[in-house]
């Protein structure tokens, strides 16, 4: 049987379809998926995101050992600011990609992705090498929920102790919402301002009926991952396990910016650095159609009739109505303005390689 | 949900209509609530034939790729193409203005041999 968060009942109760999704039974939509997305862009959406994983380094040597097993720089990242990077192998391919909250330079708290919530404890367990850290998953200790859009922090404000004001993005407090001691982080993974807060589970249930009540205010929609995987893709936020795996680098997937070679040694860095030097054979490219159909996972890139990649994420924009999607293509390809086909069910359909994020604010 | 009498349904949860010697084909409110918000179909042309159980088209949802099967052979005379520029018409009005195709039989006797409402009701709670 699937798993269950401790707000699954909250969940059936307002109508949520939920389906399975990396073991878990989560809500996909509750009223729609467009009208959850509009929410989000335009109010307030809430998700539940308990499904997510938690793992927690402590220790003398915490910051230096996590920091050995991660792409981005957390000596460059302040107590009560998050990063996000990527784990990688030896060969560079990508384990997981991740949000470290550093709480401490002895205490960070990993948000691994639910479908790798074992194998990531068990590599970051196995990696951490030297002593003077304890790595510990920590996920059944912590519900999250995500609350997302611009009306977000004048919604939580009214609940919580916590100086949103001073709270920017990618900065994180403790605070307590709703009476529940909670960490709340000025994060996300919409392309919105919000607020994602990290609870008790035993709290959970407490901590979601007080934003939805107080919410009514704002016309908070309650939201499903249908919904999160839109919003996300119009951002071209990655996704793991769609538009990247232990087969991709950061480089191909255009994560660069959270590789940071000149740091010092980190599990992966020869791999990247050689790929740097040499180039890399593909890249994860944004694109539009420009003729009728929709693209989704796996479909063929075409050039003159000849396969060149693979469409990777895909689907039709709720905020621009146009047909949007993720590909690895050769680089050549990858400049704006290029053209190429994405195969829909044996039919070719123009598309066009365009700037990310899809969307951006008004 | 909403079944209405006077149409007549399949396994694959498209409905027909008789309207006429022809016969006009759509999706049931099952099959729209369970896709989801419809962005996008694909449709046969006017003058294509279409044959009982084969796939004639193609609905997308926000989240799926879904065929539509032809209920009943025939040769297709009409097509929703309003559709194409407002595919939650699907969602919003199934049995009406989310009409999809208009068929002339090539066996009118075809569309008596499918669920009727009740029939369908029945075969959905199976499904459960």
């Amino acid at each position: 049987m699937a798993l269950r968060t401790p707000l699954y009942e909250n969940h059936r109760k307002a109508g949520a379809r939920l389906v399975e999704f990396a073991g878990w039974d989560m809500p996909v939509q509750y009223e729609g998926l467009l009208a959850e997305h509009e929410a989000v862009r335009t109010r307030v959406g809430l998700f539940d995101v308990s499904h997510m994983g938690e793992v927690v380094f402590r220790g003398p040597r915490a910051l230096e050992a996590l920091n050995r097993l991660f792409t981005n720089d957390l000596a460059r990242c302040a107590d009560g600011q998050a990063q996000y990077g990527c784990l990688c192998r030896e060969d560079g391919g990508i384990v997981d990609d991740v949000v470290v909250y550093r709480r401490s330079a002895e205490d960070l708290l990993v948000c691994v992705n639910a479908s790798n919530r074992a194998k990531d404890f068990a590599w970051l367990a196995d990696h951490a090498t030297g002593g003077g850290v304890e790595v510990r998953d920590e996920s059944d200790a912590w519900a999250q929920l995500a609350l997302q859009g611009p009306l977000a922090a004048q919604l939580l404000q009214r609940l919580t102790n916590a100086n949103l004001s001073a709270l920017r993005s990618y900065r994180f407090a403790q605070g307590e919402v709703a009476g529940v001691p909670c960490l709340v982080a000025r994060t996300g993974y919409t392309g919105e301002d919000g607020m994602e807060l990290f609870c008790p589970p035993d709290q959970a249930a407490h901590v979601w009926g007080e934003l939805v009540d107080a919410g009514q205010h704002e016309k908070l929609a309650l939201c499903g991952l249908g919904a999160r995987d839109s919003l996300r893709l119009e951002m071209a936020y990655r996704l793991y396990g769609a538009d990247m795996d232990e087969g991709t680098t950061p480089l191909e997937a255009g994560l660069g910016w959270v590789v940071k070679l000149d740091k010092g040694d980190f599990v992966g860095r020869d791999a990247l650095l050689r790929q740097r030097e040499q180039g890399i054979a593909r890249k994860l490219v944004g694109f539009v159609l420009t003729e009728p159909g929709i693209a989704r996972h796996g479909y063929p890139v075409l050039q003159d009739g000849r396969q060149v990649g693979a469409v990777t994420s895909g689907t039709k924009s709720p905020s621009l109505g146009t047909s949007i999607g993720l590909a690895y293509l050769p680089p050549a390809l990858a400049a704006e303005g290029s053209t190429f086909a994405v195969e829909i069910r044996g039919r070719p359909a123009a598309a066009r390689a365009v700037k990310t994020p899809f969307y951006t604010r008004p | 949900m909403n079944f209405p009498d006077d149409l007549r349904y399949t396994r694959e949860h498209e409905w027909a209509r008789r309207k006429g010697k022809n016969v006009v084909v759509g999706i049931t409110e099952f099959a729209q609530d369970q896709l989801g918000d419809v962005v996008y179909l694909e449709l046969p042309d006017v003058g294509d034939a279409v044959k009982k159980g084969d796939a004639f088209g193609v609905v997308e949802s926000t989240k799926a790729v879904s065929e539509l099967f032809a209920p009943i052979s025939g040769k297709v005379v009409e097509v929703n193409d309003p559709l194409s520029d407002a595919p939650e018409t699907v969602n919003e009005d199934p049995y009406e203005e989310g009409w999809m195709v208009v068929i002339e039989p090539s066996d009118p006797a075809e569309v008596d041999a499918l669920m009727d409402a009740k029939a369908y009701q029945a075969f959905l709670d199976e499904q459960e």
